[in-house]
């Protein structure tokens, strides 16, 4: 039963982390461009599903103010990414890295609309070639009796 | 008591739908028609059941009590009224609840409003939906029940979540339901049919205005829970591709699929098992959802409370239910396809694009949102997927598909030709590409390609809209236009509205943290900013501080914001936004913390122009589905059909 | 029946093969590249002794844990009766990583619950751990004789992973060089 408690609880805390406002200096309106980009992309480890910039938690905190010293001090964005991938791995990028386990992820649509367009393609080709459906009898009898009396349908 | 009578309605319920589920089915088989008919008053009592649980559960939130496990853990006796009724789909038992309910609901109108089908035709419909209803049922009842007792009974209940005590999120989940819920009644027909193992361009027309209606709901419920993010979670974002919020859109854009399917099947009886294959795709998506949100597999700040075990219960009924589809599927479709014949020219090639782009998109989303849980389960890693992903994949897709809109809406059926559509398009085209480069320059703080590439397709989307219309009222005038044509324009048209307020705000949008102290003023977007200290400030159950802050432009008073940073009893704290609503820009002020004892706090300011042109673009859109659903062909030919049944053909 | 309206449903059965096992799985769960890794350079005072600095350079040809605690942890009062069992084995060196904790809560904590630690190195703003990719706390390290992460414990050690995990690694590793 306690679990019952327990777990409703746990995952109310991060529902409540909103964005987080801090005011960081920067000397240069292009690093804040970068550092904003940054935050973006970084995922927070102990959020559910939450970039570094809009989570509360005090690891986000911490490390937003690791990648703004980073900014600062000059590191190029890639630079600052590899920083975090080496402590925590791929999992903190929101941006999946293009490598070997990703390839289906980033190819897969492309190739899907591909298979789409050929299958349209195909689909349309395979038209029955000449004439239109023949009608059966009873068909054609009510087809009459519509174009007769009853024609009022719209679009 | 009450609640005692809550669960025993909802055992009943159980009962009830194993009935309305088997018997008309068989009996539809077998030819039994007094089985056949135990469908019609079995759904409707069924429904009956379901409102006495629910009201019954409701009873229990009104009065506080906190016998009921789930009242105690949702609930609390300073909630406001209208709170204490909404927490009872606030969590994962109660929107189960609500879930049958509204699937009940459904079901009982199916067999008010389709007295036009077949008695075999509508056995069969309920009796699919039956089924699904007793799954529903018995996963509530054997592992999520909203009736469970806490004995000894506790004085006062946990709170409701903050964040949802709001009437934005009172309202999201009902409509998110109705939508989700929805999509399982072109299943239900999908399925009839192939049952009865004849498709025809009648069982298109009984299904679209029920497809229209589940759509319309989705659409709004969609656009309320983007409209509440925005404005209750304090940094400016409406989507976040966040794997439940995927969960929504999925069966939203196979239900725009579906929607645009069904037309060309009900016009020209083409795509007759395609359309049934995107039925029963929007419902799992639906039913797939439902999973995701419940089970735990994805992260999700939306989900409810993970327990693999539920999720397993979830994962066999989508497996069963959408398994045993896809199995009939295979058996029957090709004795339901259509050998109906069009030009590669035409408007069914272009739906049938329009279609292909959208079920594309479908899948790519997929992709992206199951993405890690595959690449986990095979152990080659763990990696995320977010936000950069799915607008790098969705974006470009959005371009064919707006072209499409005016391509396909003024195309011919059966056989056209480019220069006859060339013809017609030529003007809104050229003004598109006028009016789409010009707006960013003359309007915007600055030109972007991007933004005109946005306006370009939003005009093109709009005046080829305007176009259609002129053609359909050609010799009949403006008031000639049936309702079906008014619904496709204004849907169209929300679209347009839709991209321009996309494109305006993702590209326009400017925002600054600033440190303030009383009396400091700071500049964005052409306004003034001018910060006048804090207050204190005491409510009913949090206390905190109120900031003032005065927005100018070109020296002329815009207006004033109170931002409020509050500390709830409960220990969470929470930013209550200003906001200057308009329908060009948005202004938007937040206060983050004090940052030393002088006054002085961290301030978020936004300004982001034509961000509401989204959410309006939406409502729009939503109209424009209710217009269709409500053309009068469908009442005009059901009355036919009704007569000819009441005449004793079958 | 044509085997192209079969592909549906074949698609649709390995969606759900995947979905079944990734119930198994925790999203959550954030394993640590550093595994197979050089452990991260720090040099950190103890908590009893400030001017005594340790650095994964000086543990060098031992095998040692770092356990990552701290007193405002609750988790890490049911490990830390475990990690009490672990030293007392006299197998490995445990030492501990106390993060962004405050001296006296620490102290007072180590003081209740008992000490298992040869040392425990004071992570005051919690550089250290992010440099160890530390996100949540308890966590615990197995460090080989060469310097080298062979393993992350990813929250409390219970006794089924004592003993079926970290007891025999650590003995494999004792066996090997330094």
């Amino acid at each position: 039963m306690m679990r019952h408690l327990f777990l409703p609880l746990l995952l109310l805390v991060p529902l409540l982390a909103q964005g987080a406002i801090e005011v960081h200096q920067f000397d240069d309106p292009q690093k804040e461009k970068i550092y904003k980009e940054l935050i973006d992309e970084l995922r927070c480890l102990v959020c559910q599903n939450q970039n570094l910039a809009d989570s509360n938690a005090e690891l986000a905190q911490d490390l937003r103010q690791k990648t703004y010293e980073m900014v600062e001090a000059g590191k190029s964005k890639d630079e600052i990414v590899d920083w975090m991938v080496a402590r925590y791995g791929d999992f903190v990028l929101y941006r999946p890295p293009l490598q070997r386990n990703t390839l289906l992820l980033w190819v897969g649509p492309f190739l899907i609309f591909l298979v789409g367009v050929v299958v349209l393609v195909r689909f349309i080709r395979r038209r029955p070639a000449g004439g239109e459906e023949v009608l059966s009898e009873e068909e054609r009898r009510k087809a009459e009796a519509l174009l007769r009396g009853h024609g009022e349908d719209g679009a | 008591m009450i609640p005692e009578i809550g669960h025993f309605a909802l055992i009943l319920a159980l009962v009830i739908a194993l009935v309305q589920g088997v018997f008309p089915l068989l009996g539809a088989h077998r030819g039994y028609a007094s089985w056949v008919a135990v469908a019609k008053p079995a759904a409707r009592l069924q429904f009956l059941m379901l409102l006495a649980s629910f009201a019954c559960l409701t009873w229990a939130f009104l009065q506080s009590d906190f016998s009921v496990l789930y009242v105690a853990e949702n609930s609390n006796t300073r909630l406001p009224q209208i709170f204490k009724f909404s927490a009872v789909w606030g969590a994962h038992e109660g929107s189960l609840l609500l879930w049958a309910l509204i699937l009940s609901a459904w079901t009982a109108a199916v067999t008010v409003f389709g007295r036009s089908l077949s008695p075999l035709m509508m056995a069969r419909v309920i009796g699919v939906l039956g089924l699904v209803a007793t799954g529903f049922l018995a996963f509530l009842i054997f592992t999520s029940n909203p009736f469970e007792r806490l004995l000894p009974a506790v004085a006062e209940g946990r709170d409701l979540n903050p964040l949802l005590q709001d009437i934005g999120l009172v309202m999201h989940p009902p409509m998110l339901y109705m939508g989700y819920v929805g999509f399982a009644i072109p299943f239900a027909f999908a399925i009839a049919a192939m049952l009865g193992g004849r498709l025809d361009a009648a069982w298109a027309r009984w299904s679209r205005p029920w497809t229209q209606i589940a759509w319309v709901f989705l659409t709004l419920g969609i656009a309320l829970g983007s409209w509440w993010a925005y404005y209750e979670l304090g940094w400016g974002g409406w989507w976040f591709w966040d794997p439940v919020e995927n969960a929504s859109f999925m069966p939203w854009l196979a239900g725009t699929a579906l929607m645009h399917s069904l037309a060309v099947t009900e016009k020209r009886g083409a795509f007759k098992a395609w359309t049934v294959l995107l039925a029963i795709f929007t419902f799992s998506l639906s039913l797939l959802g439902t999973f995701l949100v419940r089970s735990g597999v994805l992260t999700s700040v939306h989900a409810f409370a993970a327990d693999p075990s539920r999720g397993l219960f979830i994962l066999l009924f989508l497996a069963v239910v959408v398994g045993s589809s896809l199995m009939l599927y295979a058996a029957r479709a090709s004795k339901v396809r259509s050998h109906v014949r069009f030009e590669l020219v035409s408007r069914e090639t272009a739906l049938l694009f329009n279609n292909v782009i959208l079920v594309v998109t479908t899948v790519s989303i997929l992709l992206g949102t199951l993405y890690p849980l595959i690449i986990d389960a095979l152990g080659a890693g763990k990696i995320s997927v977010g936000p950069p992903y799915f607008n790098a994949v969705f974006i470009p897709l959005t371009v064919p598909l707006a072209i499409l809109i005016g391509v396909g809406s003024l195309a011919r059926w059966k056989r056209d030709s480019f220069a006859n559509i060339w013809v017609k398009v030529r003007l809104a085209f050229v003004a598109s590409l006028v009016f789409g480069i010009l707006f960013p320059l003359v309007a915007m703080q600055h030109f972007s390609w991007q933004a005109a590439l946005g306006m370009v397709l939003a005009f093109w989307v709009f005046f080829s809209s305007l176009k259609v219309m002129k053609e359909y009222a050609r010799g009949r005038g403006i008031g000639g236009l049936s309702l079906s044509q008014w619904g496709m324009t204004f849907g169209h048209v929300g679209v347009a509205v839709f991209i321009t307020g996309i494109t305006l705000t993702s590209i326009y949008s400017s925002e600054k943290d600033v440190r303030l102290v009383p009396g400091d003023s700071f500049s964005l977007g052409g306004y003034e900013f001018l910060f006048k200290g804090t207050t204190h400030l005491q409510g009913p159950n949090y206390q905190g501080d109120r900031g003032e802050i005065v927005i100018t432009r070109g020296g002329e008073p815009v207006t004033v914001l109170y931002p409020e940073k509050r500390n709830y009893l409960s220990g969470m704290p929470m930013t209550e936004a200003g906001i200057d609503a308009g329908l060009t820009r948005d202004l938007f002020v937040a206060l983050g913390e004090p940052l030393d004892n002088q006054g002085a706090w961290a301030v978020r300011i936004y300004h982001k122009p034509f961000v509401r042109w989204i959410w309006l673009g939406a409502l729009i859109m939503s109209f424009g589905g209710v217009l269709s659903a409500l053309d009068k062909r469908y009442r005009v030919l059901a009355r036919r059909e009704r007569a000819a049944l009441a005449g004793g053909v079958a | 029946m044509k085997s192209r309206y079969l592909i549906p449903l074949a698609v649709f059965i390995v969606i759900v093969g995947f979905l079944a096992v990734g119930l198994k799985n925790d999203p959550k769960r954030v394993p640590s590249p550093l595994v197979g890794k050089p452990a991260p350079h720090f040099e950190l005072p103890t908590l009893y002794d400030p001017e005594e600095k340790i650095s994964p350079e000086k543990l060098r040809g031992k095998v040692w844990l770092l356990n990552v605690w701290a007193s405002w942890c609750v988790s890490c009062r049911a490990e830390h009766e475990v990690i009490k069992r672990l030293a007392r084995m006299n197998l490995v060196p445990v030492y501990g990583l106390n993060y962004k904790d405050e001296e006296a809560d620490a102290k007072a904590w180590l003081g209740q619950l008992g000490n298992p630690y040869e040392a425990s190195l004071v992570d005051r703003a919690g550089n250290v751990g992010i440099d160890w990719g530390v996100y949540g706390v308890p966590e615990t390290f197995v460090i080989d004789k060469k310097g080298i992460i062979r393993h992350k414990v990813i929250g409390p050690v219970n006794d089924e992973i004592l003993r079926e995990t970290l007891v025999p690694l650590i003995r494999k590793l004792n066996e090997e060089e330094g």
